[in-house]
């Protein structure tokens, strides 16, 4: 199966390009990465993704497939190797519950968080903080949201593990610390750090430097 | 054969998603307790279920819980494996179906809901419009999906993204009927139409998709859905 045909259409200072990125080099398997670009996507990248022309797109032997939970799913499918997901249907239905509440609850808001203005209520900051105590819970007495390996859930979360830090060096506003969230904050050492995993998120000096550029930006057009 | 109260499944009769988790019981031949829990209140037993989001549906399965619908289908197919598939074996037919449906989800359904909630004729216009973008998609997406000629986007037989699209059907009928307009249109997405018929007069489906007038009702009681002036001359 190696060497056929896998092309990555991604951004490199995106969580969820950076997904794809990570399961792919879990499993070993090579690929073309095709850098885009916001402002002046690629006629490739509209021709495999027509309906949301958003990366990150993984082209498999010419088939395109979108949406980065259902790449990571296909890819746990068509390639053996690293375990992805979990064997279990029981357990496959929690790792989807809790990535589907990862993207939904937990990005939109934290995200948000950092927008918002200091004499704002704070009504993204507030969902974000509640949201992340859940999923602080269920981080308990586990290594990963996967068990002793990253998983599905540990992928998907990247953005928590890896970006939230960044965010907040940018803005110098915290979500996420130490003693409020004790697991997450040690989770989220520990997946950065893991193999393969801490090759493959952007740097981090650079990340910081583009966020800080996007959040100036936005002040300045206001 | 299940053991009594082995599966129960926590539902609302309007609800799309409760609907979608019975069709795949049904398809599998599961048996199961299905037990209404209307919300509002939040019942005892959902808060316990599904402390995260405090919804239905709620499957119970030996007791342990699986939330949210698309996630229940999809357990549905993976333990009772041995019943007809509801997704393809396929990894790339099986990854399109997942991406439609949460196309289905997280675009097309809530331009309905937001067809519904419009006010002012210039808002409904662009709100029927998107409505209608929509279904043109999936018409394309049926065509693919369907193989040419197949009565289901799962082929001959109701398959994920069937159950998907198709638990909307409901709401969808309830919109055109409150606004005197039809949005799955036989002339523009011929294949949606027929599909539409077929996926409701599916032995899994017809027990559990509720009557529109009763659906109807049940938006004018819950969401003061009102039926539009009609226009005079």
């Amino acid at each position: 199966m190696a060497g056929e045909g896998v092309k990555l259409y991604g951004l490199w200072a995106s969580p969820f390009s950076r997904r794809v990125e990570i399961a792919l080099k879990l499993k070993g398997i090579p690929y073309d990465y095709i850098e885009e670009h916001l402002q002046n996507k690629s006629p490739d990248l509209l021709k495999y993704n027509p309906v949301h022309k958003k990366i990150p797109v993984l082209v498999h032997n010419g088939k395109p497939i979108a949406e980065s939970q259902v790449i990571l799913e296909y890819i746990d499918e068509t390639w053996t190797g690293y375990p992805i997901m979990p064997a279990d249907p029981y357990d496959r239905a929690m790792a989807r519950f809790w990535a589907k509440f990862i993207d939904d609850k937990c990005i939109p808001p934290i995200w948000k968080s950092f927008w918002e203005a200091e004499e704002e209520q704070g009504t993204a900051f507030k969902e974000a903080l509640e949201n992340l105590n859940l999923l602080e819970k269920e981080l308990e007495r586990k290594k990963f949201f996967g068990g002793e390996k990253a998983g599905f859930v540990d992928i998907v979360a990247n953005f928590i593990a890896y970006w939230v830090g960044a965010l907040q060096e940018a803005t110098g506003k915290e979500v996420l610390t130490k003693e409020k969230y004790p697991c997450l904050f040690k989770w989220g050492q520990d997946f950065a750090s893991c193999s393969i995993i801490n090759e493959n998120l952007p740097p981090r000096d650079r990340l910081i430097a583009a966020l800080k550029a996007h959040f100036e930006a936005a002040k300045a057009s206001k | 054969m299940e053991e009594k109260g082995e599966v129960k499944l926590l539902g609302d009769w309007p609800s799309p998603f409760v609907i979608r988790a019975r069709i795949a019981l049904n398809i599998k031949s599961v048996d199961y307790d299905y037990i209404e829990q209307p919300v509002p209140p939040v019942s005892e037993l959902l808060l316990k279920s599904n402390p995260v989001y405090k919804k239905i549906p709620v499957l119970l399965h030996h007791d342990k819980p699986i939330c949210e619908s698309l996630i229940i289908v999809q357990y549905i197919d993976e333990f009772w494996s041995s019943g007809p598939s509801i997704l393809p074996s396929d990894p790339y037919e099986r990854a399109i179906q997942h991406f439609w449906a949460a196309y289905v989800d997280d675009q097309w359904f809530r331009s309905l809901c937001r067809l519904a909630k419009s006010k002012g004729e210039e808002a409904k216009a662009a709100a029927i419009e998107q409505v209608k973008g929509g279904l043109l998609l999936l018409e394309e997406a049926f065509e693919k999906c369907s193989k040419l000629g197949k009565a289901f986007f799962g082929g001959d037989e109701i398959g994920y993204l069937d159950i998907a699209l198709g638990s909307y059907l409901g709401w969808l009928r309830v919109n055109e009927k409150m606004n005197y307009l039809k949005l799955l249109d036989e002339a523009k997405t011929p294949g949606l139409a027929a599909w539409a018929h077929s996926f409701c007069a599916h032995n899994a489906v017809k027990s559990v998709m509720p009557e529109i007038d009763r659906l109807t009702e049940f938006a004018k009681a819950r969401y003061g859905y009102q039926e539009p002036t009609l226009p005079t001359k």
